[in-house]
């Protein structure tokens, strides 16, 4: 491989932008597709199936055998509410991969001392959010403040996005009267489907840290379960 | 993990080190390693990341140095049908075929 297309592949990563790298095992000829380029190449329909899977693997095409690497974002966890269940989730989600980040406007709990080694930012979602490089379908939202002030705009942040997991805090109830308000902010019930609440899977979690457990379980369910969504026009 | 690894490849050929680049291209059973899982070897055998769960690290490492001397791209293969792979042990049964490569800078 040469210098200059590992470079551009480590770009793109860091730009969280998804790519592909071809590779013709006989040949050792290499080339990467860009993800706004893969609509135009010629192995587009195979490029994007792959994208799509998030998985590598060889594919055969005119009695040749390529290597198809895919390469998509580290996956980022974003966590709105420094609460004790985030405090939880902390060390978990370092465990497993995912990148994660809190976002809280109440300075009381957004402290390094409750959060060491986490990026956590002190702010209002819609402060917050174009701070850490706004959101996208690589990462999971989850909204756990209780308070609709601080949860609503980062949800709706994460519909717009078509964040990969949107999970929120709360008993039914609270998630009905949630549905309502996003309705009136114009989402439709496709939309609503979207959030999981109550979050987690049912384990019968009680402490924070059991919760935890369950929120990383259902988010990497819906990771590795199912292909990450094309993005898609909301409201 | 595997992400961090690409980043320290391109840094250590940048440093100056001579690096070759293992990936894991397909696996049949119960592999360890995914496809498109990496090892990341330099020329004096030092490794980063993993093709297998430990298991034909030893012998993608003394392959890599030969392909860091000759530039010539090569492709293992590692299995319970396979003498080798039983001697440095894929002990999982799967079989896993591993494409090597020099980043020529």
């Amino acid at each position: 491989m040469k210098l200059e297309l590992l470079h551009a592949m480590n770009v793109e990563r860091g730009a969280r932008r998804a790519a592909v790298l071809v590779t013709d095992l006989a040949s050792g000829a290499q080339r990467l597709v860009k993800a706004d380029q893969i609509a135009n190449d010629d192995l587009g329909e195979d490029l994007e199936k792959a994208l799509q899977s998030g998985k590598s693997g060889m594919i055969e095409r005119r009695g040749t055998s390529v290597f198809v690497q895919v390469q998509v974002p580290p996956v980022r966890l974003v966590v709105l509410g420094a609460v004790h269940i985030s405090q939880a989730l902390a060390p978990l989600a370092w465990l497993t991969g995912f990148d994660m980040m809190v976002i809280d406007p109440r300075t009381a709990f957004a402290t390094p001392e409750r959060f060491p080694d986490i990026k956590i930012v002190a702010q209002w979602p819609d402060v917050a959010l174009p701070e850490i490089g706004g959101l996208d379908r690589y990462t999971a939202m989850i909204a756990v403040t209780h308070d609709p002030k601080i949860d609503d705009p980062g949800l709706i942040a994460a519909l717009k996005a078509d964040c990969f997991y949107i999970g929120a805090l709360g008993s039914r109830k609270t998630h009905a009267k949630r549905l309502e308000r996003l309705q009136a902010a114009g989402f439709g019930e496709a939309d609503a489907a979207r959030i999981h609440a109550p979050i987690g899977l049912d384990i019968g979690a009680v402490s924070p840290e059991e919760i935890a457990v369950s929120i990383l379980g259902e988010m990497i369910l819906a990771l590795r379960k199912k292909p990450l969504r094309q993005p898609s026009v909301s409201a | 993990m595997d992400d961090d690894l690409l980043q320290q490849a391109e840094n250590w050929s940048r440093a100056g080190r001579a690096v070759a680049i293992a990936t894991v291209v397909e696996t049949w059973g119960s592999a360890p390693r995914p496809v498109g899982s990496h090892l990341v070897i330099d020329e004096n055998g030092h490794f980063l990341g993993s093709v297998s769960g430990g298991c034909v690290e030893g012998e993608v490492v003394s392959e890599a140095l030969d392909v860091i001397s000759s530039a010539t791209p090569k492709m293992l293969e590692f299995g319970v049908a396979d003498e080798t792979a039983w001697r440095v042990g894929l002990s999982c049964g799967g079989r896993i075929k591993v494409y090597v490569e020099k980043l020529i800078s």
